[in-house]
């Protein structure tokens, strides 16, 4: 095991006594609280807007939503680089936390232009994809090793409440104040400043090693993957990637399978958000005693378990609580876990470029598996582009199960 | 000035929250505050519309006199034709449904609707309805997809058919069996039965006639969409691309002749456009970089579209 994991580091002063998260963390959960209210209200409110207040069709945004999706994954290893080399993860995390909360003031002078929306929508993306991997690295820099599971279950159960707020104040707005779209951009700007303002005043950048006056260069970032844990760990969670399917695609797929009405399609993803929610806490735990190799590992098994119960064993309504309950375990037991075990693998000094390096190789591979999941959808029933989709999560499972050994696992 | 910031960041922080919350509230309610409802043109025909100047959404009624009539229904896509309206609206964040009312305002119907609201109508007697929807994420991330689904309803019978996916199809005299494709934009005969409609498959878009009863529809002609069918039954109007950037136009389609009109001034249009009568299309359209406003052309092609109501959507005769 590397060296960082070794040292119990809090960079907040006195370390805080027993199980208790640090108030960093706690800090940086609010900060994706109030953000993701931002981000969410915008998400919900972008169809209605798109199609009523611009008079626009709506495919041509989803179009190239899903290409900057792609494209600002890899913003996550400028982020991550740059935030190792200046030493300075928070300045980073303003940044992008700071270009995602300007965006919402540019929406309402864009009016009706799909290159300019989708300008935006890129920016506001890209401001995402540089404040992740500081942030991340921030939480397990200020946590000790045996709690960064509970650390990043907490910082994403607050996210996720966020992503839950979100539309329900759009949808307040919408249906209590007004239908004009300046007081939605500018409401969501200011959660979004709010979010920043806890930032920069309240949250500090965590003290770290001294390292000898030796400067970070991108070798030292490629040299990350010379490690073999943190190599068979980039590799694996990619191969788990390239056989996770977007969440849109499973909820279609279990309306029409469990013959529920098309209305349960907007509560399903809400039903995922609150399990995550749940249980991203409690299951960080467990993964700090058990392994959080393992905890990730099972739940891709999990969600091998989700696409089964898109084959239909059995329908209605059962199926549909049953299915998105797994589905919210499944996030739960993988998104802050994989983080955390990453922390474990890359040093101190190089810790954001690391989480990075493991984030990005993640989206991508999903980005990969969605885009091939749409044309399968296209062309082949439901049926078969869930087994193809089932097929292809035993062989990414079987197979990281044979690269990843126990010993590196933890 | 850093020390300053290090000893009094908690304070500075709360401040400047204060701050945000403040100015936020302000700009609100002063935009609330200034919302006007939208003013029609001066001579402009009786005509049903979604108000999006005063910041409800509240269907107004225009009578030829230029009076307006404002209710409490709030909709993001209404029709309304032979005492039948259908309201189409947001009832949970991500979640709307078409409410189906009757003459007196008092809803008959409502149906939960799987996407975020497209088009809407109802057939001139008010027996049919329809409407369509933009399902959110289906094909979110697969390139060049998307996805929708049409629905009618047989008040009199009150059959529902969720989805025209279901029907039967021929496309080009021969039998569909295509897994992947959309319809949108429904618009009935004055028999209650046929209808019109837009077929989305790949890239290619069809008119196609539809037999309600029978459940089934053929393509009559390629490249049409969200087409609406004039009172007399004898002409389409429809979108189809045709601008310079592949941006829509309006066409009316004489359905006897085959004869093809481009309306002018229709260029970067997204309406299913409405017959206020036989001569006469209305139809919603951004102004650059504003809000929707409603034009009036006329249905020969013959003139430039005339503004109706800005800050207006959505009209129904």
């Amino acid at each position: 095991m590397y060296v960082a994991s070794t040292r119990s580091t809090n960079g907040l002063g006195p370390s805080s006594p027993g199980s208790r998260i640090p108030t960093t963390v706690m800090l940086l959960g609010t900060v994706s609280l109030l953000t993701d209210i931002s981000a969410e209200m915008v998400t919900a409110f972008l169809p209605v807007y798109v199609i009523f207040n611009l008079q626009m069709s709506y495919l041509q945004l989803g179009l190239l939503d899903g290409i900057y999706t792609g494209a600002t994954a890899v913003l996550r290893l400028v982020g991550g680089h740059i935030a190792d080399r200046v030493h300075r993860h928070k300045a980073v995390a303003v940044a992008g936390y700071g270009l995602s909360a300007a965006t919402k003031l540019v929406f309402p002078s864009i009016g009706a232009s799909a290159a300019g929306l989708g300008g935006v929508l890129a920016i506001d993306r890209a401001g995402k994809g540089l404040r992740t991997a500081p942030r991340d690295a921030m939480i397990s820099l200020v946590t000790p090793p045996d709690r960064l599971g509970a650390a990043f279950g907490v910082h994403r159960t607050m996210d996720t409440i966020g992503a839950l707020l979100g539309p329900l104040a759009t949808f307040a707005v919408l249906t209590w104040l007004t239908t004009s779209p300046g007081p939605i951009f500018v409401i969501s700007f200011g959660f979004g400043l709010l979010g920043l303002i806890v930032l920069v005043f309240f949250v500090r950048q965590p003290a770290r090693e001294r390292v000898p006056a030796k400067k970070i260069t991108l070798r030292d970032t490629t040299d990350l993957l010379r490690d073999k844990a943190m190599r068979r760990t980039t590799v694996a969670a990619g191969l788990l990637g390239l056989a996770t399917i977007s969440d849109a695609f499973v909820f279609v797929v279990l309306q029409k399978v469990s013959g529920v009405s098309p209305e349960w399609l907007a509560l399903m993803p809400v039903g995922t958000a609150l399990t995550f929610l749940l249980a991203a806490t409690p299951l960080g735990k467990v993964a700090d005693r058990l392994g959080r190799w393992r905890m990730f590992f099972a739940g891709h098994i999990v969600l091998a378990v989700v696409y089964l119960l898109l084959l239909g064993p059995f329908t209605g309504l059962p199926l549909v609580i049953v299915t998105v309950a797994l589905h919210g375990l499944f996030y739960a037991a993988t998104d802050g876990v994989l983080m955390a075990h990453g922390a474990t693998l890359v040093p101190e000094r190089l810790r954001a470029s690391g989480l990075s390096i493991v984030q990005t190789g993640q989206a991508l591979a999903r980005l990969a598996s969605s885009v091939c999941f749409g044309l399968l959808l296209q062309r082949l029933e439901f049926t078969w582009s869930v087994l193809i989709a089932l097929g292809a999560m035993v062989a990414a499972l079987v197979g990281v199960a044979l690269l990843i050994r126990p010993e590196v696992a933890r | 000035m850093r020390d300053w910031f290090v000893r009094h960041r908690i304070a500075a922080g709360i401040a400047a929250m204060v701050i945000v919350v403040a100015a936020a509230t302000v700009y609100v309610v002063t935009t609330v505050r200034s919302q006007q409802p939208a003013a029609a043109a001066k001579g402009a025909p009786a005509l049903t519309y979604v108000d999006n100047g005063g910041g409800q959404n509240l269907v107004t009624r225009l009578d030829k006199d230029g009076n307006r009539s404002t209710g409490a229904l709030k909709c993001l896509r209404v029709y309304t034709a032979g005492g039948t309206t259908v309201c189409l609206k947001m009832t949970l964040p991500g979640a709307y449904s078409a409410s189906v009312l009757d003459k007196s305002g008092a809803e008959v119907r409502s149906i939960p609707l799987p996407g975020t609201p497209s088009r809407a109508r109802v057939s001139a007697s008010g027996r049919m309805v329809s409407w369509t929807v933009f399902v959110t994420g289906d094909s979110y991330l697969a390139p060049g997809g998307f996805s929708t689904r049409t629905g009618i309803l047989d008040l009199e019978t009150g059959t529902l058919v969720e989805t025209l996916e279901g029907l039967t199809t021929t496309i080009d005299g021969k039998p569909d069996d295509r897994t992947n494709e959309n319809y949108w934009g429904v618009t009935f005969g004055d028999d209650d039965n046929t209808f019109y409609a837009t077929l989305g498959s790949g890239n290619t878009t069809w008119l196609v006639k539809g037999d309600f009863a029978a459940r089934a529809m053929a393509t009559v002609r390629q490249s049409a969409e969200c087409p609406s069918l004039s009172p007399d039954g004898t002409r389409v109007a429809y979108k189809k691309r045709g601008g310079r950037l592949g941006t829509w136009q309006l066409f009316v389609l004489d359905l006897a002749a085959g004869r093809e009109t481009q309306l002018p001034g229709s260029d970067g249009v997204d309406d299913q456009a409405a017959w206020l009568d036989n001569d006469t299309l209305a139809y919603a359209k951004a102004r650059q970089g504003g809000a929707p406003t409603i034009y009036s052309s006329p249905a020969d092609g013959s003139a430039e579209p005339t503004e109706l109501v800005p800050t207006a959507s959505s009209p129904s005769p």
